[in-house]
């Protein structure tokens, strides 16, 4: 579904994303992994559209997608949720999902109707799937900061993506709201039938959901595959399993 | 969302605003009425900047332009042609909202400040060619005695038919606001990355705020047109620009109404202390210092601060912020 291919991002001097190469089939639970500053986060830059690689290919459904703007790559069916919250901070919670809603429809640049009476089942119904149903009247920015995390999910859902890429989902979260947000996206992954591509520091939670795990270092793709595969890989477990299981 | 409170409190309110507006032409002096006929067209100029400024995040820093170019539109075409009135005051939205056209497709191109910057320069290319281009626009002298139909010849029935249009106006902009696009601007005003991330194609709906503003902004110039009977070249100076700026900060730049108390305000100040000393713009900054101190959020934004809490008591809010759906009033 999404091929990655030897994709190059450097800012200045700083080699951020040195061939990076994924893949994700229709269906699976994709997890990213590696140590602070492997470029994870850049990587899924790279892939929504909000940097261009300097060199390298992605390709989505069989589409070369590289050129795209954020905005065209969203409506090809990839939407995402952010490490560092980035919502709406001022509209209401329905408000938050609602924008989204509406872009996917096709119906943000209607002028004459009313909002408060457009997509409001499609609103509600992915509010009520993430929990976030009895908050919905609620200004955003007043939410703790683990439901915010989560109105970050239900926003990328509004868009009802065929391929949902999450940076760090429960990062800040406490490990109850990690364990239920854990849950949430497994029930999304079966429920929507969505491709998930995800990353996240918590070890334990990413070999208990991901399928499949690319390891990342220094920008460069050490090696994907299974979870056993990657835990008994050895340039894997020296440079970043080692670490957190060797303490642990 | 579901506060059913508060707006039948608004509509009474407004209607008896409206009531009083309706019955002042007959009783008040002529310069009353001429004052409030001047403070409904500036504050169309003032409401239509803050769809794009305060709703739409945007340095829409030479609105007056807009204004000015459709009052130039309709003057032109009533003095230079003989066509019919009505094509004449068609003439000065249509010219308004092509102008917004070019300048916005080049500035929703650059980010904020840059924004700005660039309008403020094509801005004044237009007022330099109004201003030097003696022949055809009065250059400094401007256009007088703008013929009029006789049903627009006495000043209550221009007052009237300002007025209808006004309303008319705030009508279709509060509807555009709780629209989809209202939203969407104000989605955008907000966060724009986000935006792009739900495949929102920002610069475009940016521009179409950008489109609609400008149009309202030239609905202004031609009632202005009626008001007054002249035009000069001073309506495109970056001067007034910055003063309807400055009616959006003073009302409030994220309510609906903010931008009239802000005119009504200015004008007001400028009419009847400037009266007494050519010191009002002194009075002004004052006023002004103080409300970027102590109100931030504009007059009609603090009004709308004091009154939240008692809607929160009657509807026994347990807890958070509740939400005003982003339109105060």
């Amino acid at each position: 579904m999404l091929r990655v291919e030897s994709v190059f991002k450097s800012f200045d001097e700083f080699m951020a994303v040195n061939g990076a190469n994924l893949q994700v089939e229709k269906g699976e639970i994709v997890a990213v992994i590696g140590p602070n500053g492997a470029g994870k986060t850049t990587l899924f830059n790279l892939i929504t559209g909000l940097l261009k690689p300097d060199r390298g290919r992605i390709i989505f459904k069989e589409e070369d997608i590289t050129p795209l703007p954020p905005y065209e790559i969203c409506r090809k069916g990839i939407t995402r949720s952010f490490q560092i919250v980035n919502i709406f901070p001022r509209l209401t919670v329905f408000g938050n999902v609602q924008v989204a809603v509406l872009s996917h429809q096709r119906r943000s640049s209607n002028l004459f109707r009313s909002a408060e009476r457009i997509a409001v089942k499609e609103t509600r119904e992915i509010l009520e799937t993430v929990g976030l149903l009895d908050k919905e009247n609620l200004v955003a920015g007043s939410l703790s900061h683990g439901d915010q995390k989560i109105l970050e999910i239900a926003i990328a859902l509004g868009n009802e993506p065929e391929l949902l890429i999450l940076d760090e989902p429960t990062a800040g979260m406490s490990p109850e709201e990690t364990q239920k947000t854990m849950e949430l996206i497994k029930r999304l992954a079966k429920m929507r039938e969505l491709t998930i591509l995800f990353c996240e520091h918590d070890m334990e939670i990413v070999f208990s959901i991901a399928q499949r795990i690319m390891v990342m270092r220094h920008g460069r793709t050490i090696i994907q595959g299974t979870p056993e595969e990657v835990r008994s890989h050895p340039e894997v477990q020296e440079a970043y399993l080692g670490e957190e299981y060797a303490r642990g | 969302m579901g506060d059913k409170r508060k707006p039948s409190n608004a509509v009474w309110i407004l209607g008896i605003i409206f009531l009083f507006l309706i019955f002042i032409p007959p009783f008040a002096p002529r310069f009353f009425t001429y004052i409030l006929g001047l403070i409904f067209v500036t504050s169309l100029v003032a409401m239509s900047l803050n769809l794009v400024v305060g709703f739409g995040g945007m340095f829409q820093f030479h609105h007056g332009v807009f204004y000015g170019v459709s009052a130039y539109a309709t003057a032109l075409v009533l003095t230079k042609t003989s066509l019919a009135t009505w094509i004449g005051f068609m003439a000065g939205p249509i010219v308004a909202t092509l102008t917004g056209l070019i300048i916005g497709w080049f500035c929703v191109r650059l980010t904020r400040l840059y924004f700005g910057m660039l309008q403020i320069s094509l801005g004044s290319l237009l007022w330099a060619i109004v201003f030097r281009w003696y022949s055809f626009t009065g250059g400094d002298d401007g256009i007088h005695g703008i013929r009029m139909p006789s049903l627009l010849m006495s000043l209550n029935n221009s007052y009237y038919f300002i007025l209808a249009i006004f309303i008319l106006s705030l009508l279709l902009m509060y509807k555009i606001l709780k629209s989809p696009f209202g939203n969407t601007l104000q989605a955008i005003r907000d966060n724009p990355q986000r935006c792009e991330a739900v495949g929102i194609n920002v610069r475009r709906y940016q521009l179409l705020g950008i489109l609609i503003a400008t149009f309202f902004a030239g609905v202004a110039g031609v009632l202005f047109v009626i008001l007054e009977r002249s035009v000069f070249a001073d309506l495109l100076f970056w001067v007034l620009s910055l003063e309807i700026l400055i009616m959006c900060l003073l009302g409030g730049w994220f309510t609906f109404f903010g931008p009239i108390l802000g005119t009504a305000i200015i004008i007001s100040l400028r009419t009847f202390v400037g009266k007494y000393t050519e010191y009002w713009t002194l009075i002004l900054g004052i006023i002004l210092i103080l409300v970027i101190f102590f109100l931030p959020e504009g007059v009609m934004g603090y009004v709308q601060e004091v009154l939240k809490p008692k809607m929160k008591e009657v509807k026994q809010e347990e807890k958070g912020i509740d939400a005003s759906s982003g339109i105060g009033f």
